[in-house]
């Protein structure tokens, strides 16, 4: 049987191959860095699954509408109640893979997150992620060592090979010897959210650079709502990036203030008493944005009333982290926060089983767009990764095997377009006309500026070639996009508009970016 | 803050190795190493302390706040990440180095497979299904948080690539197996164990000082150690 390609190693693409492999499939599992180093080990709060531990008669349908209204209604339903309906089995079978989660005396505990109305989200302290990563990588290596995955740890992804609008397979680089090849038959990518546009302005890593997204999408794949990038309301800034503050902080009882003539001034529960500081992201952003721009000064987070008992057993690692970073003890004093680039929920187009566009090739992870929406909620992203690599690896099953025999890459000196990597005076421009333009509040005034000054800029490789229709899809999705929804505000059109619950497409054509608005499905019951 | 960075570069794993002085210069008190790397690839312009072209510096990073383990090196002598060495605390001059006990690749980067080798060695993977829970909690967290970045192994007396000994990196990660699955599948986990954890180390714990993550080293060692050596799980 034919490997198939995974582009990522991180939880997307680890769910992706223990699904294969647990089928008897081979994959190749294909990243720069190994799977310790993927940007999934940063997440931290937990993992959402309508489990009911808590006795609050929780359900999936609960989940799923908590997702759909965070998200403003732009999200596939289909997909969403796909995603919600498998949440408890997801984190069941982590359980078993020996996931060390916060227990009480009988079963998992789980707390309170953003945007929703239940306690849902399951979590080892706030290392959710890593601590996830290691079970999971543990489980690939039984894989492995059947023979069934096959690890490329340092290696880039070029770019798609495409037959008659067809992907038919993925050429690759060793980083290492600097040797290139082909590999044919069906890819699937898990390779992350598009960091690498904002260098040192979001919490990724640096590795997700968005260079697979702009190749591929330079190759003919579209994306889904590329205008949606997530803010997150608690980031520090530390060299070199934004750290993220986790979202559990709030959802162990963090208070958001600001000064108001010298007081503190609790304003999201003032200003959103339903869900206060556990608001939905775009909201809590949204405002502490407002607030800053009329009070001045800082936002601070406020944990100092938090039980012992909560830092010891749930916060310890985030105590840490803060006190490291910040020199400041959480306990004893409130921390200045500032909302950071923390998720794109825009990517890949995908239907509710990961098919891209391009028949042979399928997406899951953060590199989709998918399951989100216009927002997405704490907690859903790893639930996406884990549960999207799986569906996406079980299409794959049904419809992209194929009888070819399973080859040996072989690496060779081979030139390809796409070796040069995009310079730094290229990208720094390009980030800053970005920022520009998709900020937490948007203007048609600043978006065309945007677009003006893209225009203006002359890239010297196909890489940066790439990195602008990409960045041009982005901002023209966000100047179509007239109304407000969700993350993406617009003050010129600060109503939501019910004739654009539609999601934004752009595709790559004739040189040019094209974006027009596609109805999404009803809920098939 | 003006500091001298000394940086063993190598073009290639065959290449002969040079030593070339870089001048940096920040007013970021909270600048790291990974901070200084990655600047001087930003500016094609940089020149060193002689005014030749530095290029590009490879190395590896990925978080950049100590949670990836991709950028370990040895710096000032001590194997650490980049980006969790303070550039205030290195002094006016630096040196930094790949780490030694691998093979080096080009400049700070090393091929750690090995560390990958040897979890498979040693079948590291749920032989079953099993939950962890009462004190296999705290445990399999502590175990879980290994970055396998291979700065134990940099400093151990003991280990080296391609020994049977295969050092704190492995041990760790053994842990959480063996503190959570059930006592009938690890028979063949325990003699792993003991061929290539407990018979190897020499307790000189130079591991616990260096683990980036700050790991309790020698909780999960007495706790390893009684499951698969003493046949006593700790209660």
């Amino acid at each position: 049987m034919q490997r198939i390609h995974i582009i990522g190693a991180g939880l997307a693409g680890l769910s992706a191959a223990v699904t294969l492999g647990a089928a008897g499939i081979p994959c190749h599992l294909i990243s720069l860095q190994p799977s310790e180093r993927a940007q999934s080990v940063l997440a931290e709060g937990g993992i959402n699954a309508a489990l009911d531990t808590m006795g609050e008669g929780d359900t999936p349908e609960q989940h799923f509408q908590d997702t759909m209204r965070g998200g403003v209604y732009l999200a596939d339903p289909n997909a969403v109640a796909n995603l919600t309906g498998g949440a408890p089995e997801i984190v069941r079978r982590l359980e078993s893979l020996g996931v060390p989660f916060n227990r009480g005396e009988h079963d998992l505990i789980l707390r309170n997150f953003g945007g929703q109305k239940r306690k849902r989200t399951a979590y080892v302290k706030s290392s959710t992620g890593k601590i996830i990563m290691t079970a999971l990588i543990d489980e690939a290596r039984k894989y492995e060592a059947a023979g069934l995955i096959r690890r490329l740890p340092h290696h880039a992804f070029l770019r798609l090979m495409k037959e008659n609008g067809q992907c038919t397979g993925v050429r690759i680089r060793d980083c290492y010897s600097g040797m290139t090849a082909d590999l044919p038959g069906t890819v699937l990518l898990c390779s992350g959210g598009m960091n690498g546009l904002f260098p040192g302005m979001t919490t990724g890593t640096t590795q997700n650079s968005g260079d697979v997204t702009a190749a591929v999408f330079a190759q003919g794949a579209a994306l889904g709502n590329p205008e949606m990038l997530q803010y997150h309301p608690t980031t520090v800034g530390i060299p070199g990036k934004r750290m993220l503050v986790t979202e559990a902080a709030r959802g162990e009882g963090g208070r958001l203030y600001i000064l108001r003539g010298g007081e503190k001034w609790y304003f999201m529960e003032e200003l959103h008493p339903e869900l206060g500081n556990l608001s939905p992201r775009d909201v809590v952003a949204r405002t502490m944005y407002f607030v800053r721009r009329e009070h001045g000064g800082s936002v601070y987070l406020d944990m100092t009333a938090l039980p012992e008992d909560t830092w010891q057993k749930k916060l310890s690692d985030l105590r840490e982290e803060i006190e490291h970073y910040l020199a400041i003890d959480p306990k004893t004093e409130p921390i200045p926060v500032q909302e950071g680039i923390h998720y794109f929920m825009g990517g890949l187009d995908t239907d509710a089983e990961h098919r891209t566009n391009l028949p042979g090739l399928y997406a899951a992870g953060e590199c989709t767009c998918q399951y989100h929406g216009a927002n997405r909620l704490g907690g859903n992203s790893m639930l996406g990764a884990l549960y999207g690599g799986r569906r996406a690896a079980q299409t794959i099953l049904r419809e992209g095997l194929q009888e070819a025999p399973d080859q040996q890459p072989e690496f060779r000196e081979m030139p390809d377009a796409l070796d040069a990597p995009a310079s730094p005076g290229f990208i720094r421009p390009v980030s800053d006309i970005l920022l520009s333009g998709l900020g937490i509040v948007r203007n048609e005034q600043a978006l065309d500026a945007a677009l003006g000054a893209l225009a203006r800029l002359h890239p010297e490789n196909a890489r940066e070639e790439n990195r602008l229709a990409l960045a041009q899809a982005m901002l023209l999705g966000a100047r179509e996009r007239r109304e407000s929804r969700g993350a993406h505000y617009r003050e010129d059109y600060p109503q939501q508009d019910d004739s654009l619950r539609k999601t934004t497409i752009a595709v790559f054509a004739d040189g040019q970016v094209h974006v027009t608005f596609r109805p999404l499905p009803e809920r098939r019951m | 803050m003006r500091i001298l960075l000394e940086i063993l570069r190598r073009e290639h794993a065959g290449a002969k190795p040079y030593v070339q002085c870089i001048p940096y210069e920040t007013d970021d008190a909270a600048a790291t190493v990974a901070t200084a790397l990655r600047q001087i690839n930003a500016d094609p312009g940089t020149v060193d302390a002689d005014g030749a072209p530095v290029g590009e510096i490879r190395w590896e990073c990925s978080c950049l706040q100590k949670k990836c383990g991709a950028c370990a090196m040895v710096i000032g002598g001590v194997p650490r990440l980049a980006c969790d060495a303070r550039l205030s605390e290195c002094g006016e001059r630096v040196r930094i180095e790949p780490l030694r006990k691998f093979p080096v690749i080009a400049d700070l980067i090393v091929d750690r497979s090995i560390l990958f080798e040897n979890l498979k060695t040693m079948q590291l993977w749920m032989q079953e299904a099993a939950a962890a829970e009462g004190r296999a909690v705290d445990t399999a967290y502590e175990a879980s948080r290994c970055l396998q970045c291979g700065c134990c192994l940099e400093i151990c007396p003991n280990w080296y690539a391609g020994g049977v000994f295969f050092g704190t990196a492995a041990i760790v990660p053994t842990s959480r197996l063996l503190t959570t699955l059930p006592d009938a599948v690890q028979k063949e986990l325990r003699r792993a164990y003991r061929k290539h954890l407990y018979g190897g180390c020499g307790k000189s714990l130079a591991c616990r000082k260096v683990c980036p993550a700050g790991i309790d080293i020698d909780g999960l060692l007495v706790n390893s150690n009684a499951i698969a050596v003493w046949r006593r799980r700790r209660k």
